[in-house]
């Protein structure tokens, strides 16, 4: 087939454009076949875990391993929240949980504030050991603690998980502090002038803007404590005083790790992790700047 | 207008005007809660600690004083601390850095333009909002050698896997995995990173004609290297501690950190010292050696990453 010059030139041109175009949605293509690809890695161990919770004692050691439910065993999530005393072990957790966000909303920002708006000369040494503190292995406080609560009697009590929350802690207080440093000097120094006293100020200018930084604080507190698993497993003995977190482990010690007793575990295991997830979703812009922020999980 | 105080120079005493000593008298009160808290929650607990570490000191008997023995017995007579130092080193030499690769990985893909970013990143970061004991529970049955869903996948393709937690070789590359998959908080970190380069440079790069692989050599690494600086100490202190999902798989009981102490942590260790055995005097030993270890590792960093962390590009 014959063509002229320019008819030739137009074609080839039509081409190399098609051929980018083809290779710019290939590239696309497996792009999204790839992010899917990890996707999937993700997901998978939750379908196994919301699969196993709904399955037959009979189905969870069929080899090999069936991914949908048959018969879907609705009632292991009964099993789950009474072969263990679940709801007293989440209203426990939530009791230490509530008391240390408490604390710390309180103790964290007016510390905070001592480190920010308070113009005085302790403040940079405050302020280095605070800084100081914050990478301070727990174990390294852990015994001393542990003997003093034992000789007040307080071992098997919420207090040793509550109470040090009335004191700060180095983490928060930084976190706070970075925020309120941020907060305009002349909103500081219009209610000085104005005849504000600092504790006015704390609880008038400062607090109410410091709404965004107070929310990661609440919801990383709750995080953290809801996980706690050390604390806990020291300090309560008692059954009845357990958290989530020792109830879990107490599945295993009570039942086993395997066998007839796994539906249920899987299902307790999925609504001890549920409120983490809807904590998540209905703050997600408050759980990414937070762990953007801070630093941690 | 009145005169002010402050505008006369007569006035104004040197250094503490009462203005000052009505700052320093608040900065006092607002930072009291924490000052009380430095003094009975860590000062008084860490000398305490380090006294308790120089004494034999079995609860209920009262401590006795042996110098330096515990030190010595930790690091001359006790046949599992080296093992638990090389377990931690594992966890802390090989799980941190994968961690680090797998979330800088994660997040590179996250951070090319792919429609439904929110939806994807949910995903990745999910599996960090299960709490360490449920994860633990969970991940043992997955890697249960034989009804687990890995094994049976592996089977499927004709490999036969591995006994998983339950061996001796494989059980630390397993808490890695597990870890990898709830890396999703370091990936979120990294894609803020990655979103704060500015992209001025990548397009000089583009005109200069360097390579996608040439531009995150030389532009994305660089700049994201204090945020890899900053993770790697976290991770590193966070893996000298481990110990949640330690004691749920490898236990401590009679035979603590099972199978054949591989899961046997520092974290883990230190617990059943101090709390089954009630040695606290060993255990404070092991404390203090921990503080110092965190220290060290910490200001090694520090150190070494001035050769490779910039902070001056952004």
């Amino acid at each position: 087939m014959s063509t002229t010059m320019s008819e030739s030139g137009i074609a080839v041109r039509q081409r190399a454009r098609r051929m980018v175009l083809l290779q710019r949605t290939l590239g696309q293509v497996a792009l999204y076949l790839l992010v899917a690809a990890v996707s999937v890695l993700f997901l998978f161990p939750w379908l196994w875990l919301i699969s196993t919770s709904l399955k037959s004692p009979e189905q969870i050691i069929a080899v090999p391993p069936q991914l949908l439910p048959n018969p879907v065993m609705w009632i292991n999530y009964y099993y789950g929240v009474t072969f263990v005393d679940f709801p007293r072990y989440m209203l426990n957790t939530l009791i230490i949980a509530t008391s240390v966000m408490l604390a710390r909303i309180v103790s964290c920002t007016l510390v905070a504030y001592a480190l920010s708006i308070v113009d005085w000369p302790g403040r940079p040494i405050l302020f280095a050991l605070v800084l100081a503190t914050m990478m301070l292995p727990g174990q390294v406080t852990l015994i001393p603690l542990f003997i003093i609560y034992s000789r007040l009697g307080w071992v098997n009590t919420f207090l040793p998980l509550t109470l040090p929350a009335l004191f700060g802690d180095a983490f928060f207080i930084f976190l706070m502090r970075q925020f309120f440093v941020t907060i305009p000097r002349d909103l500081v120094d219009a209610a000085r002038m104005d005849g504000a006293s600092h504790f006015d100020i704390y609880l008038r200018v400062v607090m109410p803007l410091a709404r965004p930084a107070l929310a990661t604080l609440v919801a990383f507190t709750f995080i953290w404590t809801y996980n706690d698993f050390m604390g806990p497993l020291i300090y309560l003995k008692d059954r009845d005083l357990w958290t989530l977190s020792l109830g879990m482990q107490g599945f295993t010690q009570r039942y086993g790790a395997g066998g007839t007793a796994l539906g249920a575990m899987m299902a307790a295991a999925t609504l001890y992790t549920l409120p983490m997830i809807v904590l998540f979703l209905a703050a997600q812009q408050t759980f990414i700047r937070g762990i953007v922020t801070t630093g941690l999980k | 207008m009145a005169t002010s105080v402050e505008a006369s120079p007569i006035l104004r005493r040197p250094r503490w005007s009462k203005r000052a000593q009505r700052e320093f008298i608040a900065g006092l009160l607002f930072s009291a809660p924490w000052l009380i808290g430095l003094v009975v929650f860590i000062a008084y607990p860490m000398i305490t600690t380090l006294y308790y570490s120089l004494t034999r000191y079995e609860i209920p008997l009262e401590p006795r004083w042996i110098g330096w023995k515990n030190y010595v017995d930790l690091f001359t007579g006790d046949r599992f601390f080296p093992k638990v130092l090389y377990n931690s080193a594992f966890l802390t030499f090989i799980g941190i850095p994968a961690q680090l690769v797998f979330a800088l990985l994660c997040a590179l893909l996250l951070n090319l333009k792919v429609r439904g970013q929110v939806i994807w990143r949910t995903i990745y970061i999910l599996p960090t909002l299960m709490p360490p004991v449920a994860l633990a529970l969970l991940w043992r049955w997955i890697l249960n050698p034989e009804l687990g869903l890995v094994n049976n996948a592996l089977k499927a393709i004709g490999i036969t896997g591995p006994l998983w937690f339950a061996s001796p070789l494989w059980s630390k590359p397993s808490i890695i995995i597990m870890q990898m998959w709830a890396v999703g908080a370091m990936t979120i970190i990294y894609l803020a990173a990655l979103q704060g380069v500015p992209q001025e440079l990548y397009e000089a790069a583009e005109i200069d004609g360097a390579s996608t692989t040439q531009q995150f050599w030389s532009i994305t690494l660089p700049l994201i290297s204090p945020v890899t600086l900053f993770q790697l100490i976290t991770g590193v202190i966070w893996s000298l501690q481990f110990f949640t999902e330690a004691y749920i798989i490898g236990g401590a009981g009679t035979s603590p950190g099972a199978p054949e102490g591989s899961l046997l942590f520092y974290g883990l260790y230190l617990y059943v010292q101090a709390f089954q055995y009630l040695n606290m005097g060993y255990a404070a030993a092991m404390a203090w050696i921990l503080f110092a270890i965190t220290a060290l590792v910490t200001w090694l960093l520090l150190r070494v990453s001035r050769r490779w962390t910039s902070y001056d590009l952004v």
